[in-house]
């Protein structure tokens, strides 16, 4: 049985973590609305983007000579993988799930005797990853350190990837990532940047499509607003998954605190129980002594 | 007087969205002054200021460093890679990026593709609108 100095000692080391859990929950939670804001801000710009390539993308994709950023090299060999993680830790299995589902891709299509390539945004993605896919890292970047990740940062992304398709190094290109839909559900999502899935033509606007006039001309237009709309994609991936951390982290953290509760409790039982016990003892002693007097 | 919707978007924010009754918008081949009832559009952006006009007066003037608009008869809506009001813009960052812009086109060469170059060029010019923007404000 444990003496009563180190039930005390426990408890107190389990005291200590439960204030550091219950501080990272605070501060999750502060940085989570920051992220949420962020990412909220974000979507009008995605969306208005959205709806000119799919009014300006229908007419071109079909035309030959059509940009690779939309229709991609034709071919269907090569794929890459972009995975955005956290680069921290301490948020239950928010990058396991990420890297279980980007690891379930490789193999599959592995299986189909495709060749992979991966490219991590994150530090946990690219350390859960180089233990089995050492070999096809392309190459990962890391916001660590950064207080927000800014478009800039999506965009140096962006143009990574656009210099590798015009290289010719992988033929479709997809983004996993976690998907954040609320604080407590963050689903891991694959979405295809290339060849780019055109979005459905607005139904609702109802008639013939306004017809528009380019200036300067559609391929000129579609040239430079493809890669704006793959650094959109990534930066609106990067910022979900911020959120979602943060929100993952927070109940991580949550649970963290009312473990520690739990055992701070119990352990404190367990002190009440073995004080009595050794008072009791000494009494006994102490009568069982005076009768044999 | 007839108004349209005007909005600004960057990646980071929607900057505005209202009624407005004219906006002028530098567009690549040259500063567009747009009304309400406008042909349907969408052309490309240059560096350059977006000028606003409500009530019979100029209520906004905005950075824009490049990007889209696309308009419409009752609407326009600017897709802007950043935007920043005049009053907010430092002439000190606008040099600093001329700066940054002309280094970057010194160091492309001849082997670079066409494109290269001239994404490199519209920065320097982007940089240059910005300054000028700086300095009129």
């Amino acid at each position: 049985m444990a003496s009563l100095k180190d039930l005390r000692g426990r408890i107190n080391s389990v005291k200590n973590t439960r204030k550091i859990t219950q501080a990272m929950k605070m501060v999750a939670a502060a940085k989570l609305r920051r992220a949420q804001a962020q990412a909220e801000a974000a979507r009008p710009y995605a969306e208005r983007m959205e709806a000119i390539l799919a009014s300006l993308g229908a007419a071109v994709a079909s035309a030959p000579g059509a940009p690779q950023l939309l229709v991609g090299t034709g071919e269907d060999r090569v794929h890459l993988l972009v995975v955005v993680t956290a680069d921290r830790g301490l948020a239950g299995a928010f990058n396991t799930n990420v890297g279980r589902l980007a690891r379930a891709r490789i193999r599959a299509l592995e299986a189909e005797g495709k060749v992979v390539k991966i490219l991590t945004v994150g530090r946990k993605g690219a350390a859960y990853l180089k233990r089995e896919f050492a070999s096809r890292f392309v190459g990962e970047i890391t916001y660590l350190g950064k207080k927000r990740v800014e478009f800039t940062d999506a965009e140096a992304v962006a143009i990574r990837v656009t210099e590798m398709l015009e290289a010719g190094e992988f033929d479709v290109c997809s983004l996993v990532y976690n998907r954040f839909r609320n604080v407590i559900t963050q689903v891991p999502t694959e979405q295809r940047l290339i060849p780019a899935p055109l979005p459905e033509q607005a139904a609702e606007t109802g008639g013939p499509q306004a017809l528009y006039e380019y200036e300067p001309g559609e391929e000129e237009i579609l040239a430079t607003l493809l890669p704006r709309n793959l650094a959109i994609q990534v930066y609106r991936a990067v910022l979900e998954s911020t959120a979602g951390f943060y929100g993952s982290q927070m109940t991580a953290m949550d649970n963290a605190t009312r473990n520690a509760g739990d055992m701070i409790n119990k352990l404190t039982l367990n002190y009440n129980r073995t004080r009595q016990a050794n008072i009791t003892k000494e009494l006994i002693e102490i009568i069982s002594g005076a009768e044999a007097v | 007087m007839a108004t349209f919707l005007l909005e600004l978007v960057s990646p980071e924010k929607l900057l505005l969205s209202r009624q407005v009754e004219m906006a002028t918008i530098p567009a690549s081949e040259g500063e567009m002054g747009v009304l309400p009832g406008h042909s349907p559009m969408i052309v490309t952006l240059r560096g350059g200021v977006i000028r606003v006009r409500e009530n019979g007066a100029e209520t906004e003037r905005l950075f824009v460093g490049g990007g889209f608009a696309e308009v419409a008869p009752e609407r326009v809506t600017v897709l802007a890679d950043e935007a920043t009001p005049l009053a907010t813009l430092s002439r000190a960052a606008a040099e600093q990026r001329i700066a940054e812009a002309e280094a970057a086109l010194r160091a492309i060469t001849n082997d670079d593709s066409e494109a290269k170059r001239d994404a490199a060029m519209d920065r320097l010019l982007a940089a240059r609108a910005m300054l000028a923007a700086a300095q009129a404000a």
